[in-house]
């Protein structure tokens, strides 16, 4: 079994100690801006977790083809070894080794990224599924960069970084100009922009700037070298080892991330549209522009995902390099409760799954599909404790409640 | 002749004892006023009589039979009937759908009988003299009116004991009247009613018996013949009450906000107020009065930069502000009292210290414009709830875990704990404990001798007429008539309020 | 000051919001009065005649429309100006979407007119085209009348996408094993296999319906956030279901195609016949399905109820009206519809299951019912607009326009987003929709 990575930051139970309470109580609901017991607000997830990936055992099992032609106890008992020597190559694939742990924090990187894009949304009310798309625009901006510019490293990569925010931001951006100016809603804009995105990449790839002479199938140039995330553990000169600097520059993007939300003007602003647009606009917040910059902050922190995906990892760009983790940040924000400490932890996990379900897949024949239905699941049991209630007979938090707002605009 | 009792009824919400073992009776052919003050309990109790809440203890009977209600369908079969204080009308379906509902009259295939119930309804409306138009949408037709659906909806049901729930509080003081020829009537067509209210006057006009309902429990009885305000007061608060704000003559000034010739829309885009006119002088409270929905919402909305002009001026304190922000508004050391407190003058799940800081959080002390100090911010709120008498555990709980009253002074604190030359409240008091409504009337008195200049809009006639030093009526988006207060009687506006004035 | 009592009233002819619409359209016009003048028109003129064929030669006899390219077109961007001009000005009032439709159907005529003449063939078939416009639409539809069903009585609907993918998976994984080998008797197009495909299907999405309605009814979830873990979770569960039985099983991934159904003299009608009446059993069933449930809902004591438990719960609560009961019938209700539009995908038109082969269609379907103002026969009127989108631009990458077939394939995406956008006015929601329903 995985077990979800805990960031130090993340407090222990004692909320319960005399004096301090009210602090303490009044630290974590000024940090979260929500009221919540952190025993059960920390208890849920795992319980969901493990709920989750109990079920998946059980999917595997009855999903086995072979028991549906014919049963049999030696059939049976195929089917659940599979589906055992399934979950561990999921955790050897994630845990098992320096490899397996450097690509958990190679796939982590970009999930933590969207992740945030999805969470801050959440915080001012709005519901950004078009991480995805954001993701490939910021990646593509990414791309333009790398095959144009090549300057020193410590230049190259912040420009990256800074290319992808924008193309992200824009993208985002649409999608929050339409809700203020229109109240078209988010929700519709951002898938349709995420398809629209699909197809304007692989029309990019077939132009002239983005294609490699000689070629004719959607793929662009390489990146310069010098616009390359640097291998954080390349100094052991192992080919294996893929973790980047991405990670790095997640990091650093959740602790900013925080730090806006919860000790900035703006991040006030966001938190108040969030839970009441109404009072906001008494309060004099411009409301709109919040909407705003808030999907353009949404859509370039996806934008440095994708860029994640590009400079640290591909080093080209193909259709479809934002492999589903605009979606995945979905699952992932709402199992992070939309705070940045919790994106991060969701991150790793979610990366420990895509690490982990590469070498299920290759070494037991599962698909890696499987980590869908996972993250759909944990999400399932996050968002209804009562479920987690019934099946572990604890007692838990409350419901996630509402994060987002119907049509009537 | 038909009976209903309530023995012994009890009901405990979390933290609250809502309903204490409360006994209660009525007959055919009677009205029984129910008294109480807002969050008396008087709602939870009908509420469980209509088969909305069940009783932790007690029993409901009817001529003596013990009744259980899973449900309302169980109430409406067992003859009572209830009219809410907000209506349960679906208002894009016309008034006989909605007389129909759950009720319908069907064909083959489940197909509504839409001729038969026109005709039922026409015949009921008839009956009783309840003139409305089967076929108009209920958001169409006027609130006095949409009231009559209600009326005609229980009994369509056939109901015999009909409960009356705050029913005069969005009418006005002739629509009243028309309401209690309308009981009247019921009564003497053998209808057991009653009569749920917070106003004195009406419970001891048309009542035969009257309750008085206090922190849940049933703290006596009057007889309307006898009783008088006073006593029937005493009773319902546990106190004496104070029924006039005590004040002084007010001493007007220069003029803090002149409004000329102001139109502004709704959000259908309608002429909500109807380019109206006047002024309100440093030191002087000018109450508007009016029915609901005749403009003032949006007077304000726009006074205070939450919704567009259409045509005319506003300026305060010589500052043409008439397209001002909300924010510029704020800068213009104006006050702001919100209608609802909970859709727009509060963030629910924000902690007191961050609704204090709802409206200047993006300046000194409570932040450099970038970043937050919620230290300043903490000891400013601290402050404001000790001076202001929020009942709180402290400053960093959710404001929605305060009663309506606290709420209200987390707001007030807000805007009157800086300096201000306007004041702009709009239903200060709305559904709050009578304490609190003594401890909101006398902060705006005091706004008022340190010199601002207040505009308070109420819905509540009796408040407008305890505070105003002057007193504008509002109808159909225009100010139709101007008194001074004090020199007038609640009739007087009252037929203003009606429209007769124009 | 003058008196309060004398003062004029306000009069306002024109509504702010009124103006700005009026201006954006306007522009619009003007916009394109320009791409047709510009680009059309110029090229047109030495272009010749286009040919619009309204029938095939299998179909009933129909004449062609052929007409003079440069003549249409420079005629077509006249008029849009002169629409945009008269918009400027004064507005069309009450008329404005009905000009609206006019002048995007005359761009569209002249914008297709150009690309035929321009194209080698110089000349299409408008037959087939409006009849894959209704073939197109049909997933649209039903996804959008699930929507219906699931937001008039105020739960959001988000999951479509889900059923809809689900529904097309389970219909050829049930119906493929069932038809293999031998050459049955038909029923209404296909074997008993089939139909019994299409009722897993259905099942399906009941399924789904139902797990929607529990999460969101009774655990109180964020509505909008159950729909789109649903879809997440069946993207996942259908791929990964793909991988492990149908990629070394390719005949678990062979089912029954139902076959058209010509009805008897009314598909002999030149044009309209082969357009609206030879189709299989999905676009009819579609049909009907419009029909039906806009009798239910409008005619019916259980529309009514349902109606007024979108609109006003605790009314129909207080009344006796069973809030959740009415709530969990309807979005299975919808389930079911979405399931049956998601056998379409497999069943109706390829006959096997490819992943995410739905592409959005669910979440364009809900943006049709929005367009469609919640009302079964809008949705499927704005079905038909999203099908016809997804018809032309497979007509135009046919006549080889030079523009990027991936712009083309944009359209449906682009014109949902103008939907929401309220291109068209705003509607209003039932009143209630997404709003829990909790009983003290």
């Amino acid at each position: 079994m995985t077990e979800p990575q805990l960031p130090p930051e993340t407090p222990a139970e004692d909320n319960e100690s005399a004096e301090p309470e009210s602090r303490w109580t009044a630290f974590m609901n000024d940090l979260t801006g929500v009221n919540v017991d952190w025993r059960s607000a920390l208890l849920v997830p795992v319980l969901a977790i493990i709920a989750a990936l109990a079920v998946s055992v059980v999917i595997i099992v009855v999903s086995d083809i072979e028991l549906w032609r014919e049963f049999s106890l030696s059939a049976l008992g195929d089917a659940i070894g599979q589906a055992g020597s399934a979950m561990w190559a999921l955790f050897t694939g994630s845990f098992g080794s320096l490899a397996a742990v450097s690509s958990t924090l190679a796939f982590s990187a970009p999930l933590i990224l969207a992740g945030l894009s999805v969470a801050i949304g959440f915080k001012a009310g709005l519901f950004n599924i078009g991480a995805e798309g954001q993701m490939l625009m910021g990646g593509m901006a990414a791309v333009a960069l790398g095959i144009t510019i090549d300057i020193p490293v410590f230049l190259n990569v912040p420009l990256a970084v800074i290319g992808a925010m924008i193309g992200g931001g824009i993208w985002g951006g649409i999608a929050g100009l339409l809700r203020a100016r229109t109240g078209a809603h988010e929700v519709i804009t951002t898938i349709m922009l995420n398809s629209i995105a699909g197809l304007a990449v692989i029309w990019m790839l077939s132009t002239d700037f983005f294609q490699p002479e000689g070629r004719q199938d959607p793929v662009s140039e390489d990146i310069a070298v010098s616009a390359r995330l640097p291998r954080l553990l390349g100094f052991l000169d192992r080919n294996d080892l893929r973790v980047h600097f991405g990670i790095v520059v997640a990091l650093l993007a959740a602790y900013a991330i925080y730090w806006v939300l919860f000790k900035s003007t703006i991040g006030f602003e966001f938190r108040a549209v969030g839970f009441n647009p109404d009072a906001a606009h008494y309060a004099g917040m411009k409301v709109t522009w919040l909407y705003v910059s808030v999907m353009g902050l949404a859509g370039g922190l996806a934008g440095i995902a994708g860029m994640t995906q590009i400079n640290g990892l591909l080093y080209r760009a193909s259709p479809g390099f934002a492999a589903g983790i605009g979606f995945d940040a979905i699952s992932l924000a709402l199992l992070g409760r939309s705070h940045p400490a919790g994106v991060v932890a969701a991150g790793f996990l979610f990366g420990a799954l895509r690490a982990g379900g590469l070498d299920m897949q290759v070494a037991t024949d599962v698909p890696i599909d499987l980590i869908g239905v996972i993250q759909a699941l944990v999400v399932v049991f996050i968002a209804a404790p009562a479920l987690i209630r019934a099946i572990f007979r604890v007692k838990t938090g409350e419901e996630i409640g509402q994060l987002t707002t119907g049509w009537g605009t | 002749m038909a009976t209903l009792e309530l023995r012994g009824i009890t009901k405990r919400f979390p933290g609250v004892l809502a309903n204490d073992s409360v006994d209660l009776k009525v007959s055919s052919g009677e009205i029984l006023g129910l008294l109480g003050e807002n969050g008396a309990g008087k709602t939870t109790l009908m509420n469980i009589l209509y088969g909305l809440y069940s009783a932790d203890e007690g029993e409901i009977l009817i001529d003596d039979v013990p009744q259980s209600f899973a449900g309302p369908g169980d109430a409406i079969a067992a003859g009572i009937g209830m009219v809410h204080q907000h209506f349960m009308l679906v208002p894009v379906f016309t008034v006989t759908e909605n007389v129909v509902l759950g009720v319908e009259p069907v064909g083959p295939g489940g197909v509504i009988n839409i001729k038969e119930a026109k005709r039922e309804v026409r015949e009921i409306s008839q009956r009783y003299g309840l003139e409305v138009d089967p076929d108009a949408i209920i958001e169409d037709i006027p609130v006095g009116i949409q009231q009559r659906v209600e009326i005609i909806k229980v009994l369509f049901r056939n109901a015999e004991f009909l409960i009356f729930d705050e029913p005069t509080a969005v009418l006005t003081p002739q629509e009243i009247e028309e309401f209690f020829g309308i009981l009247n009537g019921l009564r003497e067509a053998g209808k057991a009613i009653i009569f749920i209210t917070h106003k004195l006057k009406e419970v001891i006009e048309v009542s035969d018996d009257i309750a008085v309902l206090r922190r849940g429990a049933m703290v006596g009885g009057a007889d309307p013949a006898t009783t008088t305000e006073a006593d029937l007061a005493n009773l319902m608060v546990g106190r004496p009450v104070e029924l006039v704000v005590a004040k002084e003559d007010s001493e007007p000034g220069a003029q803090v906000l002149t409004v000329s010739d102001l139109v502004v829309l709704d959000d259908r885009d309608q002429v909500a107020v109807n380019s109206i006119s006047f002024d309100v002088k440093a030191g002087e409270i000018v109450g508007v009065a009016g029915v609901q929905g005749n403009g003032q919402t949006e007077l304000v909305e726009a006074l205070t930069g939450l919704r567009g002009v259409a045509a005319g001026t506003v300026t305060i304190g010589g500052k043409d502000v008439t397209h001002a922000t909300p924010r510029q508004i704020h800068e213009s050391s104006v006050a702001h009292v919100p209608e609802d407190r909970q859709r727009s003058g509060l963030v629910m799940s924000f902690s007191i210290t961050e609704n204090m800081v709802l409206d200047g959080y993006y300046h000194e002390p409570y932040s450099s414009g970038i970043k937050m100090d919620w230290d300043s911010a903490r000891s400013k709120a601290e402050e404001l709830v000790e001076q202001y008498d929020v009942r709180t555990p402290g400053t960093e709980v959710a404001a929605n875990t305060l009663s309506g009253g606290n709420q209200q002074k987390v707001i007030v604190a807000r805007e009157f704990g800086r300096d201000v030359q306007l004041v702009v409240a709009s239903q200060p008091t709305r559904g709050i404990d009578v304490g609190s409504i003594e401890y909101i009337h006398e902060r705006i008195v005091e706004e008022r001798d340190q010199g601002a200049a207040l505009l308070i809009v109420s819905t509540e006639l009796d408040e407008v007429m305890a505070l105003s030093d002057r007193i504008l009526v509002m109808f159909d988006g225009k100010v139709v008539a101007e008194y001074r207060g004090g020199a007038v009687t609640a009739e007087e506006i009252g037929l203003a309020m009606a429209g007769a004035a124009t | 000051m003058t008196a309060a009592a004398t003062t004029p009233d306000a009069v306002i002819v024109r509504t702010p919001a009124e103006i700005k619409r009026s201006r954006y359209l306007g522009i619009t016009y003007l916009f394109l009065a320009v791409v047709v003048l510009w680009f059309f028109a110029r090229w047109s003129v030495d272009l010749g005649n286009f040919t619009f064929k309204l029938a095939r030669p299998t179909d009933p006899s129909a004449p062609d429309l052929t007409l003079s390219a440069g003549r249409v077109t420079l005629i077509v961007g006249v008029i849009l100006a002169a629409m945009g001009g008269v918009q400027l000005a004064r507005g069309f009032g009450k008329m404005n979407n009905l000009v609206l439709a006019i002048g995007l159907f005359l761009f569209i005529f002249a914008f297709l007119g150009w690309a035929t003449a321009q194209s080698s063939i110089g000349a299409f078939s408008m037959v087939g085209m409006m009849k894959t416009t209704i073939v197109r639409s049909v997933p649209i539809t039903l996804g959008a009348l699930a929507g219906v069903m699931s937001e008039r009585v105020a739960v959001i609907n988000i999951a479509i996408e889900g059923q809809l993918l689900g529904g097309a998976f389970v219909a050829v994984v049930v119906a493929s094993p069932l038809t293999g080998g031998e050459d049955p008797t038909l029923i209404l197009g296909s074997p008993i296999g089939g139909w019994i495909g299409v009722g897993a299907a259905v099942f399906a999405g009941m399924l789904l319906a139902w797990v929607l309605a529990v999460l969101s009814i009774r655990y109180v979830v964020d509505q909008i956030i159950v729909g789109v873990v649903i879809t997440i979770f069946v993207t996942g569960m259908t791929s990964f279901l793909a991988l492990r039985w149908l990629a070394d099983n390719p005949e678990l991934n062979k089912g029954p195609i139902f076959k058209s159904i010509g009805i008897p003299l009314l598909s002999d009608i030149p044009f309209l016949g082969p357009v609206l009446f030879d189709h299989n059993i999905f676009v009819f069933g579609s049909f009907i399905l419009v029909a039906f449930l806009t009798f239910l809902l409008f005619r019916t004591r259980w529309g009514l109820r349902a109606r007024a438990v979108g609109e006003h719960p605790k009314a129909a609560d207080t009344l006796g009206v069973n809030v959740y009961r009415t709530r969990y019938l309807n979005v299975i209700i919808g389930g079911a519809v979405a399931g049956f539009g998601g056998a379409f995908f497999t069943l109706g038109s390829v006959g096997r299951f490819d992943e995410n082969m739905t592409n959005g269609r669910g979440f364009i379907g809900l943006a049709a019912m929005i367009f469609g103002r919640w009302h079964p026969v809008g949705a499927m009127a704005a079905g038909l607009v999203f099908g016809f989108a997804d018809a032309m631009s497979q007509t135009l990458g046919i006549l080889q326009t030079g523009i990027p077939s991936e712009f083309l394939g944009m359209v449906p995406f682009i014109a949902t987003i103008l939907v929401v956008a309220g291109l068209v006015g705003k509607a209003r929601p039932p009143a209630a929709d997404g709003q829990p329903y909790i009983k003290q």
